[in-house]
């Protein structure tokens, strides 16, 4: 769901992921997981609520989702290419692919394209170093990267 | 070379079915029952005479870590916990059980939560790990259906695996910014003591794991601490998955022998150094943060964590990165630089502070961009940031960069000559504000 919900959808609909996960002891990350599966990304007006739900301050809450890389503030676009970064990629050419990456969506790092179709964004190690380089896109793993395999990617999600 | 019949992972690749039934036709899940009728203190005597270090990069005995928990379950229940937080660059072990042998792991589970009188086991996988945390879950759905973990099970110990799945922190895979992540805080590591044997997961006595560690235990208490310590060196037993990766002609996980020659692993499995083996730069035989080790130091290297010890490196995951002789050896560590500067949890002064000061100067390094007399204020640095941090990072952000300095000098200088050289005037000012 990418249409962003008035603050009373979002105080009810989390309202009710928090209750499910009533009786856990640390329930955070899994509320902020489930939060972030049903809006894409955790806006404000949950924070509020799973804070005062949790008897937690804001500013806890707000500290844990900084510190997690998952959770987003705001939503990402409609489809996320998530690049490897890490050592074993670039050694079988992830720098260029990522530079590559980068010019053919016109994209920097976690932006999100004018037409909120793509957003670009690193990610360290996805476990695939033995079939380097690999990416991520919409959350489906692709490994053994080139350009051409990547363009194809890039014109199906730009599509 | 290790024997076929001596594999523990025999599904290492997913040619099999990873399911219960192929596992139980593998011979797992043989004779559980039997092996926790032996009780506790024989599970634990059998581990500790196996040998067997822990497999998550420091090498500590498993067998002793199972002994340090309390002998009886006072008001606070144990847990059992294990780390599928694999987020070191280069390593993919674990990835690799979580998907083609997880009941392995499930099984082991039982094993060490009964040796250790824990209820309930939590296994964290990373984030990025999505597929691997539906095949585990899949797993273990199906190990209850068969009633061999859950209430009243065959096995004759109740007994809950709980999959939980981090965030997106590499930190996270340190043991006690596990348990914190676990409790729903800031995945920031805890001092030590208390350990987590006493005050661990919610206060309560808790073993943190990896995942090949706990995989491994269900074989060895099958086969007998004997054959697991006659395999490998002394002091360095058993079998080990490699993952090499790099320059190498067939990048690979594969199980092997403790203690395997480095260049008859590369040779025999990998195809050998892309280019051959004259061609070889350097390796990091441990994952990203172990130091480096140049070509020269290769040609008589045995992959385990003893002799690499003593070579200044270490074994870590055993995730093997090759280098050949295109990599330019600067611009790697900076990376790796940049990775722990990104990863720190800004708990501790020296690792926030260091972590970013260490990676600005081997950025400028890497470009030849410096003075000479900063190799030793770098390296000076480096040594203030080790041993300084409540966990590893610090040390493991710093010792790239001491290997570095150590094997590599002469090419940072000549970077730095070429570059001095090569300097245009209008380019000064902008050198000197950097």
């Amino acid at each position: 769901m990418t249409c962003p919900a008035s603050a009373e959808e979002v105080a009810k609909r989390v309202t009710e992921i928090v209750e499910d996960h009533a009786g856990r002891e640390g329930p955070l990350l899994l509320i902020l997981h489930d939060v972030q599966e049903t809006y894409g990304y955790v806006p404000g007006a949950a924070v509020k609520v799973i804070a005062e739900k949790l008897n937690l301050s804001r500013a806890e809450v707000h500290g844990v989702m900084s510190f997690y890389h998952d959770y987003r503030e705001k939503p990402a676009g409609r489809h996320v290419i998530r690049l490897c970064r890490a050592e074993a990629c670039q050694s079988l050419g992830g720098e260029r692919l990522a530079d590559h990456a980068r010019k053919q969506l016109g994209l920097d790092w976690h932006e999100t394209s004018a037409d909120g179709a793509v957003t670009l964004e690193p990610v360290f190690c996805l476990g695939l170093c033995a079939s380097a380089p690999a990416a991520t896109v919409d959350g489906k793993l692709v490994a053994r990267l080139d350009e051409d395999r990547l363009d194809a990617a890039i014109r199906e999600v730009s599509a | 070379m290790l024997k076929d019949q001596d594999r523990i992972f025999t599904n290492v690749y997913g040619l099999h079915d990873w399911g219960l039934k192929g596992a139980m036709q593998r011979g797992q899940w043989d004779g559980t029952k039997a092996i926790l009728e032996k009780g506790r203190d024989w599970i634990i005597e059998q581990m500790k005479a196996s040998g067997l270090r822990g497999r998550g990069g420091a090498g500590f005995p498993t067998g002793l870590k199972w002994s340090f928990m309390p002998k009886e379950v006072g008001e606070r229940p144990h847990y059992l916990v294990v780390n599928a937080d694999e987020s070191e660059p280069g390593t993919c072990k674990d990835r690799e059980i979580l998907r083609h042998d997880p009941h392995h792991l499930v099984e082991g589970c039982l094993i060490a939560g009964f040796a250790m009188r824990a209820h309930t086991a939590f296994i964290y996988v990373r984030g990025e790990f999505i597929r691997e945390r539906e095949r585990l879950q899949a797993a273990i759905d199906q190990a209850y259906e068969a009633k061999l973990i859950g209430k009243n099970n065959k096995n004759g110990w109740d007994f809950d695996i709980i999959v939980h799945h981090g965030a997106g922190a590499y930190i996270c895979g340190e043991e006690t910014a596990l348990l914190e992540s676990l409790e729903g805080k800031k995945g920031q590591p805890r001092l030590k003591p208390p350990f987590p044997a006493n005050v661990g997961l919610y206060g309560c006595p808790s073993t943190v794991n990896n995942v090949e560690s706990i995989a491994v235990a269900p074989t060895i208490l099958r086969r007998g601490a004997s054959w697991f310590s006659g395999l490998g060196k002394p002091n360095n037993t058993g079998t080990k998955l490699f993952a090499i990766s790099g320059h190498v002609e067939r990048p690979c996980v594969v199980e092997e022998e403790m203690g395997i020659p480095f260049r008859e692993l590369v040779e025999r499995h990998c195809g050998g150094i892309r280019g051959g083996w004259d061609n070889l730069k350097a390796i990091i035989p441990g994952g990203s943060s172990v130091p480096l080790l140049p070509a020269s130091e290769c040609d008589e290297l045995d992959m385990d964590f003893d002799t690499l010890r003593g070579k200044q490196s270490g074994l870590g995951t055993a995730a093997v990165i090759v280098m050949d002789k295109s990599t330019d050896v600067i611009k790697a560590i900076a990376r790796i630089a940049y990775f722990y500067k990104h990863e720190s949890c800004g708990q501790c002064t020296p690792c926030r502070e260091g972590t970013g000061w260490m990676w600005r100067v081997m950025e400028r390094m890497a470009r030849g961009e410096a003075q000479k007399s900063e190799i030793d204020t770098l390296f000076n640095v480096t040594k203030q940031v080790e041993g300084h941090t409540i966990c590893a990072l610090g040390d493991a952000a710093a010792w790239p960069i001491q290997g570095l300095i150590r094997h590599f000098r002469p090419e940072i200088e000549q970077r730095i000559d070429e570059f001095t050289r090569n300097a245009k005037p209008a380019e000064a000012p902008l050198a000197a504000a950097e």
